[in-house]
């Protein structure tokens, strides 16, 4: 917390960006939220690790409520998420998500992809768009390949794209599920770089990873999650060196042992 | 055979049947978009009404569609769609295109369906997540890439709707198997050459259909 406190020094906001309270879950007869409280502020970045299937892609989703959740509340920037419609769609728009498999809109160009956004939900005239979306494409790195097709390019680019696409809404908070889990070894770090530099500018992101070298370099806060419970929270550091739960201690000598 | 095209308006008939098959195509298309969306849509009784609209549809015969509009509705209850002055055939041919359109349009809806279920499911979440609304994610990124899987399917589904526009005979719309039947009564000795002009007809209307829709579903392949 003293990260996020020394690069946000006028973090005046007195509510966070995310607050969840109280927040369960279940598929059926599986609880796989139990009584999530979770507070997310301006600027920090929090990272979310974990065994598989411990709830932490289902945490995300809750956020911009492409999961509905069954009890307690999650307000983004003081706001009470909506019931499906209309204002939903507008807080969607401010919440950018990055999927493990990218997504990005397989019948539009590149440039089409980081544009529909603003040009749709934010009323941008196409040219006001096309700027953004171009300088948007430069500062992740593949402003030459605007005019082609997503399955033309490699997945880490692809990765880059949707990172510009969620961008391009101006986003007061960043979610990213397991953005590197599905590239080749040697396509992780361009992503990971693009996502050390938003971290950097301030941008507020909740990140589920297990990369570890991203979770030292730019997390304020690690979050380990095990069956739907928020076990341990701490500083990358002192989590990475210094588990005090026995579960976040297996699951850390899982992980280091590859 | 110059003698039959002399004596029997032929070609007539076959514009009939064209007339037929286009305005029942774009009403199909019309009522079994509605129905998709309706039965993808996040609203649940919208879905119980487009699965129970599609399903009956589906499962009558086409002969049972035509005559609950052209004997119940039309003779038996007397509604019309236009002033009912106007010519006998005049009833019949409209009231045939509502039920050609009716009857495609629950084909057409699984048509699309069947598009929209190519449509991976991330592509949905990835446009609610950048905001846009149903409508705008259906409009956007859903039906775009859902009629380039249906493609196929639809090309099917319209070429059965030009040869099931023979059925429309039952109600003595003057299409091409009407036609035909009058000359088969009066000419029985050309039979061969009857058959081989009207198949001959549809398949000059089928084929090129068949060939345009293989050439536009290779041309909006999606690469992933
Ligand atoms: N749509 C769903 N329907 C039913 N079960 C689900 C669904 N999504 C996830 N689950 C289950 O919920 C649990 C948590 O899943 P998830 O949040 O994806 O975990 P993680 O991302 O940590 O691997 C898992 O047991 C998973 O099988
Ligand atoms: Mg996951």
């Amino acid at each position: 917390m003293t990260a996020m406190a020394s690069r946000n020094p006028s973090a005046a906001t007195d509510h966070p960006v995310v607050a969840m309270a109280k927040v369960n879950k279940h598929f059926g007869a599986l609880h796989v939220l139990k009584d999530i409280n979770l507070s997310i502020s301006k600027g920090e970045v929090v990272v979310v690790i974990g065994p598989s299937g411990s709830g932490k892609s289902t945490l995300c989703r809750t956020i911009n409520r492409l999961e509905a959740i069954d009890s307690g509340e999650i307000r983004v920037d003081a706001q009470l998420l909506p019931e499906e419609g209309k204002e939903l769609a507008n807080l969607r728009a401010d919440v950018g998500m990055v999927f493990q498999s990218f997504n990005l809109f397989a019948h539009k160009t590149i440039l089409q992809n980081v544009t529909l956004g603003p040009i749709k939900v934010r009323k941008l005239p196409k040219s006001e768009a096309d700027y953004l979306g171009r300088d948007l494409l430069r500062r992740v790195g593949i402003e030459d390949q605007s005019d082609k097709f997503p399955a033309q390019l490699s997945g880490g680019q692809q990765q880059r794209v949707a990172i510009a696409r969620a961008l391009a809404m101006k986003p007061k908070v960043m979610l990213f599920d397991e953005p590197t889990s599905a590239l080749d070894p040697e396509m992780v770090n361009e992503v990971l770089d693009v996502m050390v530099d938003l971290a950097k500018q301030g941008m507020t992101m909740v990140v589920v990873t297990h990369e570890m070298g991203f979770a030292r370099k730019a997390a304020d806060r690690v979050v380990f999650m095990s069956d739907g419970q928020i076990v341990e929270e701490n500083t990358p550091d002192e989590f990475f060196t210094n588990p005090q739960s026995q579960r976040a201690k297996d699951f850390l000598s899982k992980i280091l042992q590859h | 055979m110059a003698e039959l095209f002399a004596s029997y308006d032929i070609l007539g008939a076959f514009w009939v049947t064209i007339l037929i098959t286009f305005w029942s195509a774009v009403g199909a298309m019309v009522l079994g978009t509605i129905a998709a969306i309706m039965r993808v849509s996040p609203v649940r009784p919208l879905q119980i009404a487009a699965s129970a609209y599609i399903e009956g549809v589906r499962n009558s015969p086409l002969t049972l569609v035509v005559f609950f509009f052209f004997f119940a509705l039309y003779q038996l209850m007397g509604m019309t769609l236009v002033a009912p002055s106007a010519r006998s055939s005049t009833h019949a041919f409209l009231w045939g295109v509502v039920a050609m359109a009716v009857y495609h349009s629950a084909f057409v809806a699984e048509a699309l369906q069947s598009g929209i279920n190519t449509v991976p499911t991330g592509q949905a979440e990835a446009a609610r997540a950048i905001g846009l609304d149903f409508t705008q994610s259906l409009r956007e990124v859903i039906l775009p890439q859902a009629l380039r899987g249906a493609v196929s399917p639809l090309g099917s589904t319209m070429i059965a709707l030009t040869k099931n526009t023979t059925v429309l005979a039952t109600i003595g719309v003057a299409e091409a198997s009407d036609v035909m039947r009058t000359m088969i009564e009066f000419r029985p000795d050309l039979l061969y050459v009857i058959f081989l002009i009207m198949a001959f007809g549809f398949v000059v209307l089928t084929l090129p259909m068949g060939m345009a829709f293989t050439a536009l579903s290779k041309r909006l392949v999606v690469r992933r």
